[in-house]
């Protein structure tokens, strides 16, 4: 909420500055990627440039028993988390996500988060 | 077709070590009867399941390796169902995985191989071809 505040005196200028511009106005608000805290008044396209996690380390086999890796990509209610917010890449993702479904069915991972109290 | 399978249990924590090994060779027993051969047992040990389990908080991990054709698994889970003290269990074949595992692994160490031969050949190469042009060129001229 900080960074709004902050932000907002610079954006209307940016907008005024911005509409003689050939390009086709600013993109919306929950444009690309949907950026931390809001837009920051610049048209960047690729925020973050988010990489897949399993193609940087080269990790090949996303075993089902390792929990602890799949943890990282299961949020607090135990769903898994989306491809445009963990940044992997489709294949990556398609056998986490096996992967994620088979730790389920052995109890390594939760199904939900209301079932441990 | 022998094909390689893992085959994961949970067995109630409140047995008795000795419990957990007769159980462990009652399920060998099985599976060589039913034409698989064990590759590999591994006690994973107790740990906290993430969900409730027949009332049962946490359990005792066993991961078998089998290799052995589709009806041996079959065979297996079947008894494995009925068996009082396992109450949960999960097969996944391995062996397509570790297939694919092998090719991208040659794949890798073959490009690292070749890396310094491909960047002599290609210098090769490249000498080669500049040779022929600059002998070309001054006949033409």
């Amino acid at each position: 909420m900080a960074d709004e505040t902050v932000q907002q005196p610079q954006a209307p200028a940016a907008s005024e500055g911005g509409s003689p511009r050939p390009q086709g106005g600013r993109p919306p608000r929950s444009g690309p990627g949907g950026g931390p805290g809001g837009p920051r008044g610049e048209r960047k396209y690729f925020r973050r440039k988010k990489v897949c996690k399993f193609c940087t380390e080269k990790i090949d086999a996303i075993d089902y028993k390792d929990y602890r890796l799949l943890g990282q990509f299961v949020a607090e209610s135990g769903r898994i988390v989306p491809r445009r917010l963990s940044g992997v890449c489709t294949p990556h993702q398609r056998r986490l996500s096996r992967a994620i479904k088979q730790a389920r069915n052995i109890a390594l991972l939760p199904f939900g988060s209301g079932s441990r109290p | 077709m022998q094909r390689t399978y893992e085959l994961m249990f949970i067995v109630r924590p409140d047995l008795a070590d000795e419990d957990v090994d007769k159980v462990i060779s009652t399920i060998e027993a099985q599976v060589t009867s039913a034409g698989g051969t064990l590759k590999n047992v591994e006690r994973m040990g107790k740990r906290r399941l993430a969900y409730l389990v027949r009332n049962f908080a946490d359990g005792l991990y066993i991961l078998f390796t089998i290799e052995g054709p589709g009806s041996a698994i079959s065979e297996v889970e079947r008894r494995l169902r009925v068996t009082e003290p396992v109450i949960k269990f999960i097969t996944v074949r391995v062996d397509q995985e570790q297939k694919r595992l092998g090719k991208v692994k040659a794949i890798r160490d073959s490009r690292r191989r070749g890396q310094g031969t491909h960047a002599q050949a290609a210098a090769a190469e490249a000498a080669q071809t500049a040779e022929p042009p600059a002998e070309q060129a001054p006949a033409q001229a």
